[in-house]
């Protein structure tokens, strides 16, 4: 069938938010203990699904298949998008990528999509809830040669050619590519599905790829912290915000809040 | 001296704020250009020339803003090494760090976004993790590319101004690499406040204002502050989208940041955990919002805010 698709989610296996969040060792890297798939890629990969489903689904041919990048527990984010419908998932781990910066990830991510083999479509969350530096899609773009759209709000993918919506601070718009491109979407994009029972079961029989950095062609000289061409070179942990001054409303509270902002010059 | 290039997109009558922080902040790093895209006023000229800058660089296409970044990474890299630049800097905004992006895979350059000061040797000082650690980084290649947040540097014109040397970088058509191209525009209509990202007092509010930000606005403009907003207040179409503070919103840091009608959840933190001053209004006392607030008050927010508003009016007069 000729309007089948061919798509790559990138999901991040990240450091889960609602525990403290810290930075260890020599590289300063965030710790990994308590990680979950990335609440921002669940969007991309909803997305995916949806475009799948709309030419109905892997029966008619479409693939959605789920791609990580991180240390042994990064399957466990693999196995949540198959669960939540992903056909395939790809698993990319290998010690030399620890430490990785976004030029070497997007590098290691490109290698991965690249041993897919032709692909129509890289979708991916608008930015990784630890990193937060929104580099890796555009790196990506750049080093596949594909067109990018980040941070699209809305996505229709007809005949070969894409459309997307994205909003500016001070105008919206309208964006059209050809396919294969790379597209990251905002949580403005749909609401996610929970894995249900028979995702569940379904997952179990889908299979997860695990390439190591010799599979997808790289050497370990080019990724991690030797292939980075970012050092971080110190870390120091903000002391947490503490409580101040908290009082309850007797009638006069806005009064009170006016004093203090009086009292910190701020009025 | 070091070359130093500053990527300043359609500036339109006059330099923003921020562009004259770049120019600031490259000044002090080394030898100053300007790559520019987009019509330059005699204004925006002659902010250059006052900002010390050696040279002023234009693309040889005019359709650079018709594709989505690409095109503009074409005409900055030749910028770059035309001008043998050692440090890029960008300003801070999504379509900076994108260029940013991926210009440091065309240059083989690392890239540093989120920037809140250079020291000389190039090392760059930034806050990550929601704020909870400030670091300091570096890139190990020979060009650096930094992205610059806002309101970090004093804009400060050189001691002497210069006259930059004129110069036009020859880029393919943009048509010519592959790239999404935009097909419609539709501006918004400007709300007449502060921006949101740089204002010096945010009011936020949230799920609390219930359908009517009424308060939440008067109280922003008795004190010409920007206008926030949580998710729930966002999603439930309340307030434009533009104004969501959070981690898929905007990351402010203000002087002062009022919270009205707020829990104070893990992703409306991570965008305002830096602020100077916290105010919480919130009528339950339990709410995790004053964990972080210098002044918490425990009232509804329909009595709390009219009432300080009316306040702030009358002392100001
Ligand atoms: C992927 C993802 C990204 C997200 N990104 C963001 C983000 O960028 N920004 C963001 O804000 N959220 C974000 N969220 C949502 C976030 O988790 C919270 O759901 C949201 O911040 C809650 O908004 P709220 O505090 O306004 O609403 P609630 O949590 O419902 O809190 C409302 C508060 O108002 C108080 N209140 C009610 N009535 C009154 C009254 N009359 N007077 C005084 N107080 C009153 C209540 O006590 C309560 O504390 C994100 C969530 C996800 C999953
Ligand atoms: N290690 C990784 N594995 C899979 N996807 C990733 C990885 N790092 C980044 N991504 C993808 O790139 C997006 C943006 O990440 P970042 O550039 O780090 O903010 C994420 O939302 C993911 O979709």
């Amino acid at each position: 069938m000729e309007d089948t698709l061919k798509i790559v989610v990138l999901v991040k296996h990240v450091p889960d938010a609602q525990f403290d969040r810290h930075l260890n060792g020599e590289g300063h890297t965030a710790d990994r203990d308590e990680s979950i798939l990335s609440e921002l890629d669940e969007y991309a990969l909803e997305a995916a699904l949806q475009l799948a489903e709309a030419r109905g689904g892997s029966k008619a041919g479409n693939q959605v298949i789920a791609l990580s990048m991180g240390p042994s527990g990064a399957v466990n984010s693999v196995k949540k998008s198959l669960q939540m419908g992903a056909t395939e998932g790809i698993h990319v781990t290998d010690e030399a990528l620890a430490g990785s910066d976004a030029a070497a990830t997007s590098l290691a991510l490109a290698a991965a999509i690249r041993h897919v083999g032709q692909v129509d479509l890289v979708l991916t969350g608008m930015a990784s809830t630890d990193g937060e530096t929104s580099l890796v899609p555009a790196q990506l773009a750049e080093r596949l040669g594909l067109p990018q759209v980040t941070f699209a709000s809305t996505l229709e993918v007809d005949g070969g050619r894409l459309t997307a919506r994205r909003d500016a601070d001070t105008f919206s718009e309208t964006v059209e590519a050809p396919l294969p491109a790379v597209v990251s979407v905002t949580d403005q994009i749909n609401e996610p599905r929970y894995p249900n029972f028979k995702g569940i079961i379904a997952a179990k029989r889908k299979s997860i790829t695990t390439l190591s950095l010799s599979d997808i062609g790289l050497s370990p000289d080019q990724v991690g912290f030797a292939g980075s061409w970012t050092a971080i070179s110190s870390a120091e942990e903000r002391p947490p915000r503490t409580a101040g001054t908290i009082i309850t409303d007797e009638g006069d509270a806005g009064i009170k809040l006016v004093d203090f902002l009086a009292a910190q010059k701020l009025l | 001296m070091a070359k130093v290039l500053v990527f300043i997109d359609n500036p339109g009558s006059a330099l923003k704020k921020s562009s004259l922080e770049l120019l600031t902040l490259a000044r002090s790093l080394g030898d100053s250009a300007v790559a520019v895209n987009g019509d330059v006023s005699d204004a925006v000229a002659a902010s250059f020339a006052e900002y010390g800058a050696s040279a002023v660089l234009r693309p040889s296409a005019q359709d650079l803003d018709e594709y989505l970044v690409a095109p503009k990474v074409t005409f900055l890299a030749a910028a770059a090494e035309s001008t043998g630049a050692a440090i890029v800097l960008l300003d801070n905004s999504p379509e900076g760090k994108e260029i940013a992006a991926r210009l440091g895979i065309r240059l083989g350059a690392g890239v540093i976004t989120d920037v809140v000061s250079v020291d000389s040797d190039g090392s760059a000082h930034k806050a990550v993790l929601a704020g909870s650690y400030n670091t300091t980084c570096k890139a190990k290649t020979p060009v650096s590319i930094l992205t610059i947040k806002a309101n970090n540097v004093v804009p400060e014109p050189a001691a002497a101004h210069s006259t930059p040397e004129q110069g036009t970088v020859d880029v393919p058509a943009a048509g010519a690499v592959p790239a999404a191209r935009v097909t419609a525009r539709e501006q918004k209509v400007a709300s007449g406040r502060p921006d949101l990202t740089d204002a010096r007092i945010v009011v936020a509010g949230g799920r609390g204002m219930d359908g009517n930000f009424g308060p939440v606005e008067e109280l922003a403009d008795a004190l010409g502050a920007a206008v926030g907003a949580s998710r729930a207040a966002t999603d439930a179409g309340w307030i434009s989208h533009d104004a969501q503070v959070g981690q898929t919103g905007k990351t402010v840091s203000p002087q002062l940041y009022i919270s009205a009608g707020i829990s104070g959840a893990i992703q409306q933190k991570a965008g305002m955990q830096t602020s100077k001053v916290i105010v919480a209004v919130n009528k339950d006392a339990e709410s995790p919002v004053f964990e972080i607030a210098d002044f918490g008050i425990v009232g509804d927010v329909f009595d709390v805010l009219p009432q300080a508003t009316a306040e702030i009016k009358k002392r100001k007069g």
